[in-house]
């Protein structure tokens, strides 16, 4: 199947929540709502020529520029990316899903963008979902157990945003 | 009235079971590394496990922010540090899908090399770990005695025993040295027969067998729900292997090879090597089989190597420059996975345009293999608990980064 032909099967299906696609670059993508996410992950494993049965990873891309001269000539708008990489272990073929949210919730800094969870499609959602609540700061709305991962429980902040700055002190630990 | 000690309700005070929370690690020493869990006991039965892990988190992905595809080579390295050599192809092969650099063929068939002999080194301390976590030291010994000399061959290849930095995006630093591929088929001649020795210490050990077999099995549908890849997807009987069914820029490499995956069809293994039979009390998915399928991939390694040198002996032309230090990344973002010893590491880099990757990313394949540990350990005995970790055969430095 063509990548055209899978996206205009998806957007017949789910109109709306397949926000957009780039079918270019290396690795093509397809956007998706967030609202959409879960309905989209639990069709993509069930559909019998598709089976993508296999979450092989999420990530948190922040796309923001911290220094103001760059920051003008960046082409984009800061904004959040989650990316979810499937493969399909019985039709041996891999696609790429992408959700994109504003860097804060209500553009009030300090409240983290909101996703819901792929936990139940994938059982291995749960500990990447963490990974990427600890270190990217976005928050998987029914994770069943959304702690920090890497970091120390009382780590303040999230250490794979742009704007991120290092604590001076923690624990009597010089930091900078 | 008067109580006495033998009194059957005081007795049956004392002997009373309770929940209790044991705590194992960091410092265990089954735990390869500073991994921590805590277990819910009662008695002796484990109810369940929850995970504690980042004791080895360096920031290797916000490392990787800020240097050159290149110079975050050593920090791969640093990863899954029992096979560095497979995981700078990992991350190798990720910067030129980006690139779309074509690697001269000879290159390809270094790497080929490099990686089985990287694989073989990763088994043998998988293997003598494993040992050592159910309470056996030898093969233990048995395991490094080969392994050193595999280091010395690594060592004369790069310089480094540990942590290579050897493959680059564009092939590797260094050609292989004059005479090498002679002393690494000295290295197979001598090794082959020894592999029949850790089969009688540890895979037909009578036990072993008791210790690992019908422990912590992993139905199939829980291992691809999961994540797990690897040895432990293979040993739960899917025919799965990147090297067979990955990406084409990634297969592109063992193209024309001869091999066929290690996974238990219609009840038996492939049958193209000598190996002891299965046991009768060995249930596919345990930890028995996650082990077995580790043995089957040394031996054939060293048959893809046996290959690999005669293609790379046949085939003129170059083995592939390193790219340039300040090479600038096109706009855009590449996604690769590779069959490491322990199963799917995959890299993925998302650049701006600049020498700098705007993000890196490592997806760990033993943190997902991990993750099901909690699941695996659900009603076992405290004993076994090393037991299923050890055959997860976790390397905390690449679960961390």
């Amino acid at each position: 199947m063509s990548g055209e032909d899978f996206v205009a099967r998806l957007k017949k299906r789910f109109g709306a929540k397949i926000a957009g696609a780039n079918l270019q670059g290396v690795d093509p993508w397809i956007e998706v709502t967030p609202d959409g996410l879960v309905e989209v992950g639990e069709y993509l494993k069930a559909e019998p020529d598709l089976r993508f049965d296999m979450l092989n990873c999420i990530s948190g891309v922040d796309y923001f520029e911290p220094d103001a001269k760059k920051a003008s000539k960046a082409e984009w708008q800061p904004h959040i990316e989650v990316v979810y990489h499937l493969s399909s272990i019985a039709q041996k073929h891999t696609l790429v899903l992408k959700v994109i949210l504003p860097r804060w919730k209500n553009n009030q800094p300090g409240q983290l963008p909101e996703v819901p969870s792929v936990t139940g499609v994938w059982r291995a959602a749960e500990w990447h979902e963490r990974e990427v609540y600890d270190l990217s700061g976005i928050m998987f709305l029914g994770n069943p157990d959304l702690r920090r991962i890497l970091c120390p429980e009382d780590w303040v902040g999230y250490p794979l945003r742009r704007d991120y700055e290092m604590p001076l002190e923690y624990h009597g630990i010089r930091g900078r | 009235m008067a109580t006495y000690t033998d009194d059957p309700r005081i007795v049956e005070f004392d002997v009373r079971t309770d929940e209790m929370l044991v705590n194992m690690g960091p410092q265990h020493p089954s735990t390869h590394g500073v991994l921590r869990l805590v277990l819910r006991t009662d008695g002796e039965i484990v109810s369940e496990v929850q995970c504690h892990l980042g004791y080895l988190h360096r920031c290797a992905e916000k490392i990787g922010e800020n240097l050159t595809p290149r110079q975050w080579i050593p920090y791969t390295d640093r990863m899954d540090y029992l096979a560095a050599m497979n995981m700078n192809l990992g991350w190798s092969l990720a910067v030129e899908k980006l690139l779309k650099y074509e690697l001269p063929p000879k290159a390809k068939h270094l790497r080929v090399i490099i990686a089985e002999l990287g694989r073989i080194a990763s088994h043998l301390v998988g293997m003598g770990a494993y040992g050592l976590d159910l309470g056996t030291f030898s093969p233990f010994l048995y395991a490094f005695r080969e392994r050193e000399k595999l280091l010395d061959l690594f060592e004369e290849v790069c310089g480094a025993r540990l942590t290579y930095s050897y493959l680059t995006p564009g092939g590797a630093t260094a050609d292989l040295p004059q005479g090498w591929l002679q002393k690494v088929e000295a290295f197979l001649k001598q090794f082959e027969p020894v592999i029949a020795e850790y089969h009688a210490l540890l895979t037909t050990n009578s036990i072993f067998i008791k210790r690992t077999c019908g422990i912590g099995v992993l139905p199939p549908e829980m291992a691809i729900n999961y994540g797990c890849t690897g040895p432990m997807l293979r040993g739960s009987g899917i025919d799965h292997d990147l090297r067979r069914d990955g990406e084409a820029r990634y297969t592109d490499m063992y193209d024309g090879y001869a091999f066929e995956v290690i996974a238990q069809k219609n009840g038996s293994y492939p049958r193209d090597h000598v190996y002891p039979a299965v046991p009768p009390e060995a249930v596919l998915g345990d930890c028995w089989h996650r082990f077995y399928v580790r043995m089957l991939e040394v031996v054939q390694a060293i048959d893809l190597v046996r290959q690999g040198m005669e293609r790379y002996s046949t085939t003129p032309g170059d083995w592939g420059q390193p790219i340039k230090l300040s090479t600038k990344l096109p706009k855009g973002e590449a996604y690769l996975e590779t069959e490491c010893p322990r199963g799917q590491m995959g890299f993925y880099l998302v650049s701006d345009g600049s020498a700098i990757p705007w993000r890196v990313r490592a997806r760990s394949s033993c943190f997902c293999n991990l993750s099901v540990a909690s699941e695996l350990c659900h009603g076992c005995l405290i004993a076994d608990v090393p037991a299923i970790i050890g055959s997860v055969d976790i390397v905390m430095g690449e679960i961390d980064r």
